[in-house]
């Protein structure tokens, strides 16, 4: 039994969309960010399956792009929670539908 | 070999990953979650991608995790969620089913169809065995050449980001207001009145015992 990219596909896939229905699911925003993480490494797999698939090193470059976009959302994102959750703690993001325009 | 190796890192990689979205407690999700990251970092090896491997551990596990148990400690907001509270009726429901839906798609998609690549090989920079040049170098030769542009922008981007993170979290001047008594606050203030209460009490028995004393001796 050989493992072919396919099957990283469909781990990808996987791990894509347990992300997902958690970021759909969970309330707590730091969860919700972390499911975000999980969105992004899967998509990262893709790239290095690929990579290796059509023999070509740029998927791997390409992933360490999205590591790095993914460390500064992660910045941002919690400098944000963190400010919010100092004015009103235990805020979910049910809450911050106050910060509509 | 591969076989196994897969099959072993997939499972685990799945399990942290339902692990994040199950578990009530964000400190949990959050440890599950360096367990997806190990599991993913294990099948880079296995597709030969080393230098993505040690980063992945190295910025994933190793900072961005730590960032997410630091925010969660500092926030204190360790605590279970709450299950009862469904603010949009019917959400998770339909989450799920959305989510199985477009996953079933997806594998399906790509069992059926295939991996839809056309199965050209990459002519511009070719990947080379390990033993004849390190994946380290290869990786660099194409960032620091190709894509020299995108990566000077990630520079902009980094210091973008710290920039904001520095922004967002100085409070403005003036804007201090002290945070709620916790649990911790109010026994720790109990416990040091009840300090105070109990020193007074001694100073006032010796001072009831001093003038008893000087009545004896007059």
């Amino acid at each position: 039994m050989i493992v072919t990219t396919s099957w990283y596909l469909i781990l990808a896939a996987l791990i894509f969309a347990i992300g997902a229905v958690g970021l759909l699911v969970r309330r707590n925003p730091l969860v919700m960010f972390m499911c975000v993480e999980l969105m992004l490494n899967a998509v990262s797999l893709t790239f290095v399956a690929f990579a290796r698939d059509l023999d070509d090193i740029g998927g791997q470059v390409s992933v360490f792009f999205v590591l790095v976009v993914a460390a500064a959302e992660v910045v941002v994102g919690l400098a944000i929670i963190v400010a919010v959750m100092r004015r009103r703690p235990g805020a979910t993001a049910d809450d911050l539908s106050v910060l509509r325009g | 070999m591969e076989t196994a190796v897969f099959l072993i890192a997939g499972a685990f990689a799945l399990i942290g990953a339902l692990g994040v979205v199950l578990n009530r407690n964000p400190v949990h999700a959050a440890l599950s979650l360096v367990m997806t990251l190990f599991a993913v970092a294990v099948l880079f090896v296995a597709q030969e991608a080393h230098l993505l491997a040690a980063v992945q551990v190295i910025v994933y596990a190793g900072a961005i995790v730590v960032l997410f148990l630091f925010v969660i400690m500092l926030l204190g907001v360790d605590t279970a969620e709450n299950l009862e509270v469904e603010p949009i009726a019917g959400q998770r429901p339909l989450a799920l089913g959305i989510g199985v839906g477009v996953m079933t798609l997806a594998v399906v998609a790509v069992a059926v169809i295939g991996n839809g690549a056309t199965g050209a090989r990459g002519v511009t920079a070719p990947i080379q065995p390990e033993t004849v040049r390190a994946n380290v170098q290869q990786v660099a030769e194409v960032l620091f050449t190709d894509q020299i542009v995108a990566f000077e922008l990630t520079a902009l981007l980094l210091t973008v980001a710290v920039v904001g993170a520095v922004v967002l979290a100085r409070r403005p001047e003036g804007d201090y207001q002290p945070a709620p008594e916790s649990a911790l606050d109010q026994q720790r203030r109990e416990a040091t009145e009840s300090i105070e209460n109990a020193a007074e009490t001694v100073e006032e028995t010796a001072e009831a015992a001093a003038e008893a004393d000087a009545g004896v001796e007059t």
